[in-house]
């Protein structure tokens, strides 16, 4: 199983800035001082050894998670701003002519996880399916009211591709595309849903925009209990631990040393930072994963947990 | 898991022992075990946490740390914690309670730094 991220910002998409590029190519031109780059090669090895914060960028788009298993399944997590690259890849692996069944998991309707589905191309092809699974009966109305005037000019009612919406049921587990998926209510205004995929032996457990109250011990079990065992928890760590539990509680968010610590009770193998504060920029997020790393290496109680944080076009193999 | 709360007076400051683990079980027994020693913290007073015997603390417990702070704050009291073991330093500084919490080195310290303060205030 493969985990492909197409977008991985919290809240509103967040391009990288001129400002920005500048700071890094700065930073790169630094470190170059006294080294020879004069073959192609010598400089694939130079900007292979910078730090990511330098050579690449956590990017800008909203949540838009892929689940790949080589069997031709189209499994997406969230339709925010990065399911518009993602849908431009698959126009570009099958063409118009080639029909293909989407299963989308939403985690809830707020705008940057429905965002990106206006800009869905396989929306726009005949014979395509798309089955919207989403835990809120109001799933329909949502993606809906995103189309009509005056927010888009194509009407929901006139896409061509078939697109149906499957109403799951938290804690219950569904069979779908050969996979085990069990949702499960979690603590977002208007309320969200995590998701558990298991296949093959293989577990990936997507749970975003949650905020946890860990002192609420039965709560913080139930979490544990739903990411016991997993391959991989791609987790909302979008703010500091001590903002989650003051100026930002109730914002319906959580912080990386929840993720750590929920991971550790669950036995968890590879927690994903996810869902990124859009202020912060590439060299913060990178200081946030080292500095989870670290939380991680001191708290360690059993087998280590892989610690990753979660970029635009990041594929994680489990 | 076993965690304690004891008291002693210094002065003008409260200085309030906490040892053993706390974590998402045990987080509600010690914000009740903290909840008398905050209410007397107003009003100029100050409380030190003295962190020494403190093994490791989750989430679940620096909540009710903040919890604490902001309590102790909004009645003009003044809260710090001192001596704290070199792994607990590190949770508190990856969760920025380092931003909300001053932190001593030594009980000493605080107790004077909390108890200068006391007389400024009373100046
Ligand atoms: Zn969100
Ligand atoms: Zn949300």
């Amino acid at each position: 199983m493969q985990i492909r991220f197409w977008g991985t910002r919290g809240s509103l998409p967040a391009p990288l800035t001129t400002a920005a590029i500048r700071e890094k190519l700065k930073a790169a031109l630094a470190a170059a001082q006294g080294i020879r780059l004069d073959t192609p090669a010598a400089i694939d090895t130079f900007i292979a050894e910078l730090p990511f914060s330098t050579s690449s960028t956590f990017g800008g788009d909203s949540s838009c998670v892929e689940i790949i298993d080589g069997e031709d399944n189209h499994l997406i997590c969230d339709l925010g701003s990065g399911a518009r690259r993602y849908g431009i890849e698959m126009l570009g692996r099958y063409g118009p002519k080639q029909p293909q069944t989407y299963h989308v998991f939403m985690s809830h309707l707020h705008w940057d996880h429905i965002m990106g589905f206006p800009f869905f191309p396989p929306a726009f092809i005949p014979g395509n399916r798309i089955l919207i699974h989403s835990c809120h009966p109001e799933a329909g109305a949502a993606f809906r009211r995103q189309h009509g005037a005056p927010s888009f000019p194509v009407d929901f009612s006139q896409l061509p591709a078939a697109i149906e919406f499957v109403q799951l049921q938290p804690g219950v587990t569904s069979g779908i595309a050969g996979y085990r998926v069990t949702p499960l209510l979690q603590r977002h205004a208007g309320d969200s849903y995590g998701y558990r995929f298991e296949k093959n032996g293989k577990c990936v457990v997507y749970s975003t925009d949650s905020e946890h109250r860990t002192e609420q011990s039965e709560e913080t079990e139930a979490f544990a209990a739903f990411f016991r065992n997993a391959d991989l928890v791609i987790f909302d760590a979008m703010y500091s631990l001590a903002d989650a539990v003051s100026v930002k509680e109730d914002w319906g968010h959580s912080s990386n040393v929840i993720g750590v610590e929920l991971c550790q009770l669950a036995g968890a193998k590879r927690l994903c930072l996810f869902h990124h504060e859009p202020v912060f920029g590439d060299a913060q997020l990178e200081d946030i994963l080292r500095q989870t790393r670290r939380l991680e290496e001191i708290t360690r109680d059993g087998a280590p947990l892989e610690i990753i944080s979660a970029w635009d076009g990041l594929v994680i193999e489990l | 898991m076993r965690m304690e709360v004891s008291a002693e007076r210094r002065e003008n400051t409260g200085v309030v022992a906490v040892r053993g683990r706390i974590d998402h079980l045990n987080a509600t027994a010690f914000h009740d075990a903290l909840k008398p020693y905050l209410e007397g913290c107003r009003d100029g007073n100050g409380l030190v946490l003295d962190l020494s015997g403190l093994d490791y603390i989750s989430s679940a417990g620096l909540r009710i740390f903040m919890i604490a702070a902001k309590q102790v704050r909004t009645g003009n009291g003044r809260i710090a914690v001192a001596q704290m073991q070199p792994l607990v330093r590190e949770i508190f500084e990856i969760s920025h309670f380092h931003l909300v919490y001053e932190i001593f080195s030594t009980l000493d310290e605080g107790v004077a730094a909390l108890g200068r303060a006391v007389e400024i205030t009373a100046a």
